[in-house]
């Protein structure tokens, strides 16, 4: 059983990956991630939403029928982002500001729905929760990695504005890099998104890939 | 994936009952019904709060374009709505000691991308107090430069008039003016120079009804004016809160344009 959920967490955070492997929720990542902060805020509301719905699903598993099963998806999902998006515009109202735009658009975050579909809706409660937080974990960590390396690039600094998000406490987390740095623009308009993601995935491409040659060398003298 | 599958089949018949046409529109309906519900419950507990907010980020924007201790009422509660043009555009008073100093009101122009949206005070002889933009989709980097925290362009406006410059200089070096455009960008400058000076436009144009005294004394009476012939707007910063300081809201409408005494 333990082996299930460590299997879980790391599919999550690694080997299906939201971002890295299974390449969905491109339009909020590549919307939001201009800085690390932006990630960070946008991988929370998320991960908030994904537990809620894998737990709601998971529990609703028994009662939703095969026939109607995407269009109730849609609406607790929908609900789901709805209530974040009041709950922040509330309560996190300077950071709603700024991800405002965004939040709206986990919606249409197909990791959501396909986590809904694919594990939710086959697994109890408890499983799904876990599935939910790994993933969410996972989608975060993807964000913050981008948006701190677009923010290095394009501004020079990195998780400004983070006390904004998680209180003054947070305050130390706020470093210019470079100071004076002019900033490059490309970083920061969507292109720049695409071409770190794309270096991203090929440095996780060849990191596998010497793993995997690394284990057949081993291999071979050992058999031998 | 290894999935976990632990599914509990519920005792009776629940399978057969599950395959059944009805039930399917009848699932719908329950899960919309909740979800509804609960949405409308989350909307009614988070509305507060939201609100006030929007009244401090207002608060906030206020204080940026007006001089500190130039007035001394809530601006928030001295509004007044303006029909120009089929638009209605909330007019903030500041007063000190009652008397009338300065107009604050949002205008927005076409930028390289979306509407900027502009707000800007304007003193009771029409001249410029500050202006800031509080809202654009314009270029990062580039078309920003508007923003008070990316440049110091926006103060260029401070101190400006209708008759300073003369109209014909209002607008970018480019098209003959005096304000400076942006190296790349030329659309977003020019859109907020027009903006400025429409407001100032529209200022001078509705200066009598604005400065006008609130027909009752007490300077938080918010008062609707309408000079369209569907305008009679009641002020929406200040309905609901309950009219301050006493005074009743005073509505004019559009069968008698305000044309107060002593303007």
């Amino acid at each position: 059983m333990s082996s299930d959920y460590r299997r879980i967490v790391r599919d999550g955070l690694w080997d299906n990956n939201v971002v890295f492997a299974q390449l969905v929720g491109m339009c909020p990542l590549m919307a939001v991630t201009t800085s690390g902060t932006n990630g960070l805020g946008m991988g929370i509301a998320s991960t908030a939403v994904l537990i809620a719905a894998n737990v709601l699903i998971a529990a609703m598993r028994g009662v939703i029928s095969d026939q109607v099963r995407i269009p109730v998806f849609v609406l607790v999902i929908a609900t789901l982002v709805t209530v974040v998006d009041l709950a922040m515009n509330a309560w996190l109202h300077d950071l709603y500001k700024v991800l405002g735009l965004f939040i709206a658009l986990i919606v249409v975050n197909c990791a959501i729905l396909g986590r809904a579909e694919a594990f939710a809706s086959r697994n109890g409660v408890l499983p799904a929760a876990v599935d939910g937080l790994a993933m969410g974990i996972g989608f975060t960590l993807a964000l913050v990695a981008l948006g701190l390396a677009r923010e290095l690039f394009g501004a020079g600094t990195l998780f400004a504005k983070a006390s904004l998000l998680l209180g003054p406490p947070f305050a130390f987390l706020e470093t210019t890099v470079l100071p004076g740095y002019d900033g490059m623009l490309l970083m920061i308009l969507p292109p720049g998104g695409f071409i770190v993601l794309g270096l991203m995935l090929a440095a996780r491409q060849s990191w596998e890939l010497r793993q995997k040659a690394r284990a057949t060398t081993t291999a071979v003298p050992a058999a031998a | 994936m290894s999935d976990t599958v632990q599914d509990v089949k519920p005792g009776f018949d629940f399978g057969a009952l599950r395959a059944r046409f009805a039930y399917q529109p009848v699932l719908l309906g329950m899960v919309a019904l909740i979800t509804s519900g609960l949405l409308a419950w989350v909307a009614q507990a988070t509305q507060p709060a939201i609100e006030a907010a929007e009244a401090r980020d207002l608060a906030n924007s206020l204080a940026q374009v007006l001089p500190e201790g130039y007035a001394d009422n809530d601006l928030l509660r001295d509004t007044l709505i303006i029909d120009d043009g089929g638009k209605a555009v909330v007019v903030h008073r500041a007063r000190k000691a009652g008397e009338f100093r300065a107009a604050v009101f949002r205008r927005a122009a076409k930028g390289y991308a979306g509407d900027i949206h502009v707000l800007m005070a304007v003193a009771a002889d029409g001249q410029l107090l500050g202006v800031r933009s509080i809202k654009h989709s314009e270029t990062p980097g580039l078309g920003d430069k508007i923003e008070v925290e990316k440049g110091d362009w926006i103060h260029a406006f401070a101190g400006k008039s209708l008759a300073d410059p003369p109209a014909a200089k209002w607008a970018v070096k480019k098209d003959g003016g005096i304000f400076d455009q942006f190296a790349g960008a030329t659309i977003t400058p020019r859109a907020v120079v027009k903006a400025v000076k429409e407001g100032l436009e529209f200022y001078a144009a509705q200066r009598e009804v604005i400065a006008a005294r609130p027909k009752a004394e007490g300077s938080g009476a918010p008062v609707a004016v309408g000079t369209g012939p569907e305008a009679e707007a009641t002020t929406d910063a200040a309905a609901g809160k309950g009219p301050a300081g006493g005074a009743s809201p005073a509505q004019v409408g559009a069968a008698s344009p305000v044309k107060e005494s002593g303007s």
